[in-house]
Formats: structure tokens, sequence, C-alpha cells
């Protein structure tokens, strides 16, 4: 077996050693994991949480968490994110990015089409809409997944689906490549891939066995009634009614209740009420399936174009997971709406679940929800209807005949009928007439087998007549490597290897090299004219396909808000590419200590014939997040202040430092005030006892060597640089 | 139709609205187990050419090999003797592994042939 060598955080993946000895790989673990739950809460810098779960070894917290100490709490749900472009290897980057975020459910979506297909692929296609589930990219995802728990200090739950006409094939596949979690429902072959229905439960018994054998948490598919049905919101007693169904059939499968997940979305999205139909739905649920778990997933039915919207309401959804539970918390990328996700929206989405349960954490020790009013009638209203909705089952003679009568993903509400539910037809469907009766000696030497199974009398184990099986025995597993080596990852790796280990750079959003940039703008036109003009804009800024992603009407007459995506052609070679010298600023504690310590005190003023001040100011003042803020007491001489001055300042003062602002530079004036002040200031003596600083709109810090001072900056500088630099000099010249 | 699917409905509501949260619960998921029972007795009794193949991979045999090895035990209508099973037995009867026997099948489908006849005689 190789051993994955430990990841270091500024370094990529390196994807060509994750593809290495592949054949040797096996998941140093199986089965899923929850996040650990410290019982009394989690104590993160200055605060208590209550929701919280443990923080990780390294992540990447919320942009405003660096004025609060860094921290960064992880909700108490193991939170997903669901990644795949196509190609597994820029997928896995993702991933670590996605995992540095606090993700550790990570969902594979499988290749269109692969449901139909009657059997395993193997290999590394690329995928459209997903990646082929395949050994190869599973293997070689898991063994990146691996390095990656290993980096972030937390196991993370790898995820795809056991669905389609292959799945006890996939099932076992999972089984053996340490796959964590996966949906598996028969309702959604039947309903949404219109696999024969037989063909569909009778598999999935089988599936759901090897599942089980594998700890392999289970999801179910119900939540896609409400994505499908043109009234989302009204199918909730049918929600019930498939969940109930698919719960009950995995126990009877043998799968013990605590692998057995639900899927469920809050069904509506605002403008609607949307918690006068969620949360009598979501309170509903978890009375009647509080024996199971529930992955909470956001809406998508009603996602635009919009990521703001988007998020606004995934917040909501949130909410509602927080008010009644979540096991799982999923995140939707809010830009599912407009194309395949980007890397970024990944993050976006697992930001929201974050803050979210930040900011509300806790919130029900302090508020309560009213069960006694309509939250409770509603609730109790849908769980009636959806019993109901099962007698009616039973009285038209069963599962089967329900579904054949398009009893399913209906858009009305229970009892009416839109008559624009999905019937299928028992001889008809993917694989129609495919199941077969088993003989009186039929036999599975196999573990992990559902069903009549005559094995041999005496045998200790189902496989032991065979001499073991995969699940017992990994080594017997049959790697195949590649089928066509034309679609596969190393003809792909090829391509961007510059990008990854050479000394290009492309910007992308879902596969390396990709060049996909996304300009915003808001053009003063109507939509017509609007559309035209950003693809006009792009187009001259040089970017290539330019398409209008997304478009909000600001009036109809006063312009419109645009996000217009195309892709650069051409690279940038990183060794053109020169990186300012970075300064690390001392702790803001030892900042404010050192300055207490000396009573920091400076003189500061615009020198020159110069009227300009606010730039000063702005280094100065509280308000500003000047160097007052850190205790420094300041004279402010004004502007037009003569260098001399200055000087006579610091002197009569006692000043530690002096800080000159100097803006206007016909002429260089700027670099001769610099040099002035450092003259003037040896020959009055006090050169090795002040600090000189000088800033300015036409000054870079490159300036402070040429022209005697001990810092120099130019725009943008903010208050803790200057403070942070006369504390720096201060120590040099050991006056502190 | 319709009307008398909502007067139905309307009878139900009649008896399930007097249940408690507790006695419609336990309704609830009486009437889920009743709907899946026949079908997990359709499950326990069929198999597919999907779960046999699974079995067959579960015993080393490579997801290609197994397509191909499931569609001649089909074609020679053994499935119902499970696909695991006729591996097993023609292993025994040419004395080599399930993976040579498999291999065995893929090379010639007429090894197939009578393999069951056999022992019964």
């Amino acid at each position: 077996m190789s051993n994955p060598k430990p990841l270091d955080k500024n370094k990529k993946l390196d994807i060509e050693d994750i593809l290495e000895n592949l054949e040797d790989y096996r998941p140093p673990r199986k089965g899923w994991t929850w996040r650990v739950i410290p019982e009394g809460g989690v104590d993160m810098g200055p605060f208590h949480y209550r929701d919280m779960s443990e923080p990780l070894k390294q992540s990447i917290g919320l942009p405003a968490s660096k004025y609060f100490d860094n921290i960064d709490p992880q909700p108490a749900p193991v939170v997903t994110s669901e990644i795949a472009s196509g190609r597994f290897e820029d997928d896995i980057r993702r991933m670590r990015m996605a995992a540095w975020h606090g993700a550790d459910h990570l969902m594979v979506i499988r290749h269109t089409g692969q449901s139909h297909i009657d059997g395993l692929m193997e290999g590394t296609p690329e995928g459209v809409g997903g990646v082929p589930i395949t050994r190869k990219q599973i293997r070689a995802s898991r063994k990146a997944i691996d390095m990656i728990e290993d980096e972030v200090g937390r196991p993370i739950n790898f995820h795809s689906y056991v669905s389609g006409v292959a799945g006890p094939e996939v099932a076992v596949l999972f089984a053996e490549e340490g796959i964590n979690g996966a949906h598996q429902d028969p309702q959604y072959n039947v309903l949404y891939r219109n696999i024969n229905m037989y063909r569909s439960f009778v598999d999935a018994a089988e599936a759901k066995h090897i599942m089980t054998e594998a700890g392999i948490f289970q999801i179910d598919g119900a939540h896609n009634a409400n994505a499908t049905a043109k009234a989302g919101w009204l199918v909730m007693p049918e929600l019930l009614v498939q969940h109930g169904i698919n719960c009950a059939y995995s126990l009877a499968s043998g799968m013990p209740r605590e692998l057995i997940g639900l899927s469920t979305v809050p069904p509506n999205s605002p403008p609607a009420p949307k918690l006068w139909y969620d949360l009598p739905y979501a309170v509903a649920l978890r009375d009647f399936f509080s024996d199971f778990k529930m992955r909470a997933q956001q809406n998508t039915r009603y996602i635009e174009s919009d990521i703001e919207e988007a998020t606004r309401t995934h917040v909501i959804d949130t909410l509602i997971s927080m008010l009644t539970s979540a096991d799982i918390q999923s995140t939707i990328t809010p830009d599912e709406g407009r194309n395949v996700p980007w890397h970024y929206n990944n993050i976006r989405g697992i930001q929201t679940v974050k803050q979210t349960w930040a900011g509300l954490d806790g919130i029900n020790e302090l508020v309560s929800l009213k069960m006694d009013g309509p939250l409770g009638e509603m609730s109790r209203d849908i769980r009636e209807r959806a019993v109901a909705f099962l007698e009616e089952i039973i009285d038209v003679g069963g599962y089967f005949a329900a579904v054949e009568k398009g009893f399913f993903v209906d858009s009305a509400k229970y009892p009416e009928r839109a008559g624009d539910g999905i019937a299928r037809d028992g001889d008809g469907g993917v694989a129609a007439n495919s199941i077969v009766r088993r003989d009186a000696d039929y036999m599975a030497p196999v573990c992990g087998h559902f069903g009549d199974n005559h094995l041999p009398e005496g045998a200790e184990t189902p496989c032991e007549p065979v001499g073991g099986c995969t699940l017992c025995n990994p080594e017997l597993i049959a790697y195949i490597d590649e089928l066509d080596t034309e679609d596969s990852v190393a003809k792909r790796l090829e391509t961007t290897y510059p990008y990854r280990k050479g000394d290009l750079i492309r910007p992308e959003v879902e596969w390396a090299g990709d060049g996909v940039v996304l300009l915003q703008m808001m053009i003063p036109e109507n939509e017509d004219y609007a559309r035209e003009a950003g693809l006009e804009v792009a187009r001259r800024m040089g970017l290539l396909d330019p398409q209008v992603i997304n478009l909000m009407v600001l009036h109809p007459a006063e312009g419109c808000f645009l996000e217009v995506k195309g892709k650069v052609n051409f690279d940038i070679d990183r060794n053109t590419l020169k990186i300012p010298e970075k300064v690390e600023l001392l702790p803001e504690e030892e900042l404010r200590e050192a300055v207490r310590k000396t009573s920091l005190t400076v003189v500061a003023g615009t020198v020159g014939e110069d009227e300009h001040s606010v730039g000063l100011r702005e280094i100065l003042d509280i308000k500003h997040g000047g160097i007052e803020k850190y205790g420094v007491k300041y004279h402010y001489l004004g502007t037009s202040v003569p260098i001399s001055k200055m000087i006579d300042a610091a002197i009569e003062t006692g000043a530690d430092a002096i800080l000159i602002s100097t803006i206007i530079s016909h002429n260089n004036v700027h670099r001769q005030n610099m040099t002035k002040l450092a003259e003037l200031a040896t020959e009055k003596g006090i050169r090795d006892k002040v600090v000189l600083i000088a800033g300015g709109t036409q000054v870079t810090p490159e300036m402070a060597a040429e022209t005697g001072m001990d810092a120099t900056f130019g725009r943008g500088t903010k208050g803790n640089q200057v403070v942070d630099s006369i504390v720096k000099a201060m120590r040099a010249k050991n006056l502190l | 139709m319709s009307d008398e699917r909502i007067n139905q409905f309307e009878k139900r509501h009649e008896v399930l609205k007097e249940l408690s949260d507790a006695e419609l619960k336990a309704r609830f998921w009486e009437l889920c187990n009743q709907v899946v029972e026949p079908i997990v007795d359709l499950a326990r009794t069929h198999t597919s050419p999907s779960i046999e193949r699974s079995v067959l991979l579960r015993m080393g045999i490579d997801s290609q090999s197994a397509l191909g090895v499931v569609d001649r035990i089909h074609q020679a209508d053994l499935l119902g003797k499970g696909a695991g099973h006729v591996l097993l037995r023609l292993s025994e009867k040419l004395g080599c592994n399930v993976r040579e026997a498999a291999a065995a099948i893929l090379e010639d489908k007429e090894v197939l042939n009578g393999l069951f006849d056999e022992v019964k005689a």
C-alpha cells in the first residue's frame, strides 16, 4: 500500500503523485463519521457557542473572523458541498478548498446518463454535468480526500449515488472503495430516471444491504419531488409518503436506522411567505421521522441567475434547520441556477451555512416554536394528508399500482390532483422485464447479499465456499485502470500541466486553464441595450465567448446590473510577476503595549506648499483606525508646514517620531522634502532619537532607503502599518 | 372520479382527525410497512443481472468480465441459480478457482451446458 505524504498547505495538490500506485491504494477508513460535539458547548476566542462541533486543525474562517481572533467555529451538523465539474482531477482541488472552509461531506454528482448504463464504467473519461463514477476516479478522489482530512484534522465523508440500473454493482464498488455516504432510493429511479419499477426495487434491496455492510450512510431522493413538481410547496404530503416508503424499505432490507437519512428541502422561496409552508413541513417531518437522520438541503427549485437572491433564500433554509433539526446541513452553490458551479461558489455556499450557524448559535435557548397555533395545525394537516395518501395507495392495490396511476409528483395538494403526476408502466422503462425468479437452490456465496440464499451447510461466512469476498479481503478487488487511453486523465493532465506545475497562470472557475473570468458592471440603459453593451464591453476587453449570465433591472430606463462571463486567451508567466515584499505586522496587543510603555508621541503635518490633509488625518484619527487607536499621542501641525518647523516641534515636544505627508510631486518635490527632513534631523542632532516617516500618493516603500527615512508609505496605508513601523524602528535604534 | 376521491378523503379524514399525534404516527408507519411488505418479498425471491454482477464483483471478477459472464449465464437460463453459484459449480467441475471459471465462460459458453443436470444425475 502506498502511504500518501502529508500535504503542505503552501503547495498545490500533486495530481500525478495521487495517481501513482493507485492500483494498490486502500482506504484507511470505512463508514460514515459524524462531527464531534463537545458536551457543554465550545469556547472560542471571547465567545461561548452552544451548537458547534470541535474546531479544525487548519481552516479559513469567515472574512470578519479577523476581528475575533481568527476563530472559525464549526457548526454541529456535518456540512455538505456538492462538487462535480466532469473532471475529478480538478474537483479534488476544489474539495481541498471546500474542506478548508468547513465542508466534511463531499458529494460527487454523477455523469449525466450514467443511471442508464447497465454495468460499471471504468477508467477516467470526462463527464457531462458530473463525473463518471468509476473505480479509478473514486479511488483517486478518496486518496486525495484522505490526505486532505489529515490536513484539516477532521474525517471527510465522501458521497455519491447508488442509483440507476447498476445500483448493486455501484454499491459494491462504494463498499470496496471506502465511500461513506450515498443516495439510494428506488423511487428516484422509477420516477425521475424511468427505470423499470420492479427492477429498481429488487436491485435496491441488494444495494441497501451492501451499503449496510460497509456502514455507508444513506440519503433518499424524495426532495426531487419539490424540485420537479410545478408548485413544489404543494407536494408536502407526498414527500412524507416517499420518505416513509424508502425508510420502511431500507429497514426491511436490513439497514439500521442510524444509517438512514431523509433528504429534505424547505420547499418554498420568497417572495412567497416561505416560513408558513416550510416550517410546518419541517416540523411534520421531524415528528413522523424522529428515529431517522435529517439531511437538510437548501432550495434549488427557485434559484435564478442572481447569486445574492439564492444566498438569501439559503440563509432562511438554514434558519429552518436550526429551528427544527439537521444532522447534515447541505449547501447549494448559489450559482447553480446559471452554470455548472464554479470553485468559489462552493465556498460561498459553505460560508452561508457557517455564517448563519454562528450568528444564530443557540437560537433554541432564546426562542421557541409556537406549536399551539397555526404551526401545530398546519403540521398536523400535512401528516393527516400523508396518512390518507398511504391509505389510498393500499386501496388501489399497492405501491406499483399507485405509480401506474400517476399518484406521485402531482403538483396539486393532496387529495387534489392536477393530473400532471409521473405515471410509469410496470412493463415499461429501462430494463423492463429483467428480474428473474430465484430457483429453489439459488446461491450467492458473498457477504452483504439480501434475500433467499441457499448456502452450503456449515459455512461460517457466506463467502467461505469461494474462499472469501472483496468485502472481507480487499486484495481480491479487480482493478481496471483505463479502457480508453484517449479519453483519460493522463491526456487531460498533459494539457493542463503548465498551469499546475509549470510557470503559466490563467484564471479558472472549473478546470485548470479554463480561462473563465466574470465581469460585473452597471450599464445605464434599458435591458436590451444593456445586454448588448455588456457583451461589447467584454469583447473590447479582449474576452472570448462573452455571455451575459445575470441581468438585474435597476430601473426600466435608468439602467441594469450585469454579470458577463468570458474567457481570457493569454497566459501570465509567473516569472514576470514582481511580488512586493510583505511586511509582517506585529500583533495588535504588542503594538499597544509598546505605545503604552513609551507614551509614544509623534508630530505630524503636510509639508511644503501643500494644503492636502485627508490622507494624513486618516493615518492619525481614531475614527479612521489611525494611530490614535493604539494610544499614540500626536501633535498635528496642519498643512504647508516648513520642514524646519517639523523638526523644531519634535524637539519641543520630545516626540518619538515625525510623520510628514507630501502629496504634490511635480519636480520630485516629495523626494526633496524627505531628503531635507533627514538632513535637517541629522544637523539638529536628533536623527538617532527620532523615527522619520513620510507618506503620500506618489511615495513608495522603496523610497525610504534613498531618502534617509525610516519608512515610507504610499496609497491605502493604514494606521496599524505606521505604528508597526515606528515601533520596529525604535527597537532597531534601541529606543524601546 | 375526482369528486369520488375527494369524498373518500373526507371520510378518511374524519377518522384520522380523531387520532392523537402518537396514534397518527403509528398509523403512518403501519401503512408504510404494509406498502413495502410485498415489494420486499419480491426482492427476496428475485434477482437481476446487476445483482448477479455485483455478486461476481465481490468474488473478485472485474466489472467488464462480469458483464460478459452474467450475459452468458442469463442466455443459458441459469441466472435463477445465481451467477456466483454457477461459477462455484463450474470451478469445482473444472478444478480451478472462480476467477478462472469466469474466464472459461467468456472463452466458451458451451462450458455451461448441463452444469446443473450433471450434479442432479
